[in-house]
C-alpha cells in the first residue's frame, strides 16, 4: 500500500502557507493546486512570465497568448501580472518565490537533485529547473519512491545533476523525508504514506536515513 | 525621414541575412513567436544558423520549418522536447544543441542587450552547465560566470506597435521577446496591430522603439495551441 499521486499532491499542499508565492512543476506538482486549503491565498508563478495563474479555461475560451510553463492554456485572476522571461527569472533567482515543488528522477541524501537528463537518451533540456532549485529558498520534491523497482533516494545521484544541496523535503508514495541540505544532518523519515511500512521503505531506499521518533 | 515600416517579412529581412549568423527568435513554445519572419528566413535559404530561442518549435510550425530545410546548425535553448525532426537531426549529428537553464538564457540575452559581457549566477553550479566556466565565491557561496549574448539579428513578435517601433506585448506572449529586441545588432518586429505614433499610451510601452530597426504588420498570426486544456462548465 502507498499514497496515490493525488494523495502525494495533497501532502505537498500541506507545505503551502497563506500568502506564499509558489512555482509548481509539471506532473504530480501541478495537482497540488487542486488541494490549496480553503481560505488560504497562494499565488502561483508560471516561469514563462505570469504570476497569479488561474484554472484551465472553459472550452471555447482558450487564448493562445495565455499559457503556463507546460504550454497548457490557463486563465487570469484579478491578481494576475504578466512579465518577461528575464523578470520571471529575476524573481526566481532573486529568492522572491517562497516555495518550489517539482518532480525528480533521483534525490541524494545530501539534497542533490537530478531531474533533467538520462545519458544516451534524447535530452529535452532543463527548462527552468536549475534556476528554480538554485534560487528558491525552499524546494520540495514529489516523486515515486522507486523507478522500475530501483531506488530513487540514493547515497549519491548517478544521473547528471540539476542542483547540489537543494532539496529540503521529499514526498514519495511511501513517505515524507526531511533533508538537511546545507547542515549535513542527512535524511530523516518523518511520516509514512498510507499503508506503507518501515520495512517497505528500508527495502526500497539506498540512502541512509534516520527515522523520526514515534514512527 | 527614416522609415522603419516594411511591407512584408521578406523585404524587412533584405540585407540582414548571412550564412552562419547568430539569429535570436522570440517566443515560448509556439506562444509569441514571430511566425511571418521565421517563414521568411526559411524561404531565404540562409544556412548554418546558430539560433537562440527557448524552444525549437514543433514539427512544421515555428522554428520547426527551419529544421525541415536544414538551415539550423546549432540551437541555444533551454527545452527542445516537442519536435521529432529535431530529435532525429540531433541524434544523427546534423545539429548541435547548447542547453542553457531558462533563467540563464533570459539573463544572457538581457545582459547582451545592455552591454554587459558576463555575469555570475548560482544557477547550474555543480552541474554540467558549469563545466569549463569560472566559478567564484561571493559571500561564501559559489557562482558560475555566464556570458551575455548579442545576435546578428533578432526577430520578435508583439501585439501592438507603432511606426516608430514602440512595442506592447499581450499576456504570456511577451516571454523572451523584450530582451531579444534589445540584443540584436539588427532587430525586426512583427506586430498584429500597427498604429500611428500617439496611438499607444507611452506609459504602456514595453519595448521603446530605439531597439527596433524594422517593423512589419502581420495582422492574423496562426497562434497554435500546443496543449489545449479546459475545464467543464459548472
Amino acid at each position: 500500500m502507498a499514497w496515490t499521486r493525488d494523495q502525494m499532491a495533497a501532502r505537498a499542499a500541506q507545505e503551502l502557507r497563506d500568502g506564499f508565492y509558489v512555482n509548481l512543476g509539471i506532473g504530480i506538482p501541478t495537482l497540488v493546486s487542486n488541494h490549496i486549503p480553503p481560505g488560504m491565498t497562494v499565488q502561483l508563478q508560471s516561469e514563462n512570465g505570469m504570476l497569479g495563474m488561474g484554472p484551465f479555461p472553459y472550452e471555447g475560451e482558450e487564448d493562445a497568448d495565455l499559457i503556463n510553463a507546460g504550454k497548457q492554456t490557463v486563465t487570469e485572476l484579478p491578481t494576475t501580472s504578466f512579465f518577461s522571461s528575464a523578470e520571471s527569472f529575476a524573481m526566481i533567482r532573486g529568492g522572491h518565490i517562497d516555495l518550489s515543488i517539482l518532480g525528480a528522477m533521483q534525490v541524494a541524501e545530501n539534497g542533490d537533485l537530478a531531474n533533467w537528463m538520462i545519458p544516451g537518451k534524447m535530452v529535452k533540456g532543463m527548462g527552468g529547473a536549475m534556476d528554480l532549485v538554485a534560487g528558491v529558498p525552499r524546494v520540495v520534491v514529489v516523486m515515486e519512491h522507486t523507478a522500475k523497482g530501483k531506488p530513487k533516494l540514493l547515497k549519491e545521484c548517478t544521473l547528471p545533476l540539476t542542483g547540489t544541496h537543494v532539496v529540503d523535503l521529499l514526498i514519495t508514495d511511501l513517505g515524507v523525508f526531511e533533508i538537511d541540505k546545507k547542515g549535513g544532518g542527512g535524511v530523516t523519515l518523518v511520516e509514512l504514506g498510507e499503508g506503507a511500512t518501515l520495512e517497505q521503505i528500508a527495502e526500497s531506499t539506498e540512502a541512509s536515513y534516520s527515522v523520526a521518533a514515534g514512527l | 525621414m527614416a522609415n522603419k515600416v516594411y511591407p512584408d517579412a521578406t523585404s524587412a529581412l533584405d540585407g540582414l541575412l548571412n550564412d552562419n549568423m547568430i539569429l535570436m527568435s522570440g517566443g515560448f513554445g509556439l506562444c509569441g513567436i514571430p511566425e511571418a519572419l521565421i517563414e521568411a528566413v526559411a524561404h531565404s535559404g540562409v544556412k548554418g544558423l546558430t539560433v537562440v530561442s527557448n524552444n525549437a518549435g514543433v514539427d512544421g510550425i515555428g522554428l520547426g520549418v527551419m529544421l525541415e530545410t536544414r538551415q539550423i546548425a546549432k540551437m541555444v535553448s533551454s527545452y527542445v522536447g516537442e519536435n521529432k525532426l529535431f530529435a532525429k537531426q540531433f541524434l544523427d549529428g546534423d545539429l548541435t544543441v547548447e542547453f542553457n537553464p531558462q533563467g540563464t538564457l533570459a539573463e544572457r540575452i538581457r545582459a547582451g542587450g545592455a552591454g554587459i559581457p558576463a555575469f555570475f549566477t548560482k544557477t547550474g553550479v555543480g552541474t554540467l552547465v558549469a563545466e569549463g566556466k569560472e566559478v567564484r565565491e561571493f559571500d561564501g557561496e559559489p557562482y558560475v560566470l555566464e556570458r551575455g549574448i548579442v545576435a546578428d539579428l533578432a526577430i520578435v513578435h508583439a501585439w501592438k506597435g507603432d511606426t516608430e517601433g514602440n512595442l506592447i506585448y499581450r499576456k504570456t506572449a511577451r516571454n523572451f521577446n523584450p530582451m531579444m529586441a534589445t540584443a540584436g545588432k539588427a532587430t525586426v518586429a512583427e506586430v498584429e496591430h500597427l498604429v500611428e505614433p500617439g496611438e499607444l499610451e507611452p506609459d504602456q510601452i514595453m519595448t521603446p522603439g530605439i531597439y527596433v530597426d524594422r517593423i512589419i504588420h502581420h495582422p492574423a498570426p496562426s497562434k497554435h495551441i500546443e496543449q489545449r486544456t479546459t475545464r467543464p462548465r459548472a
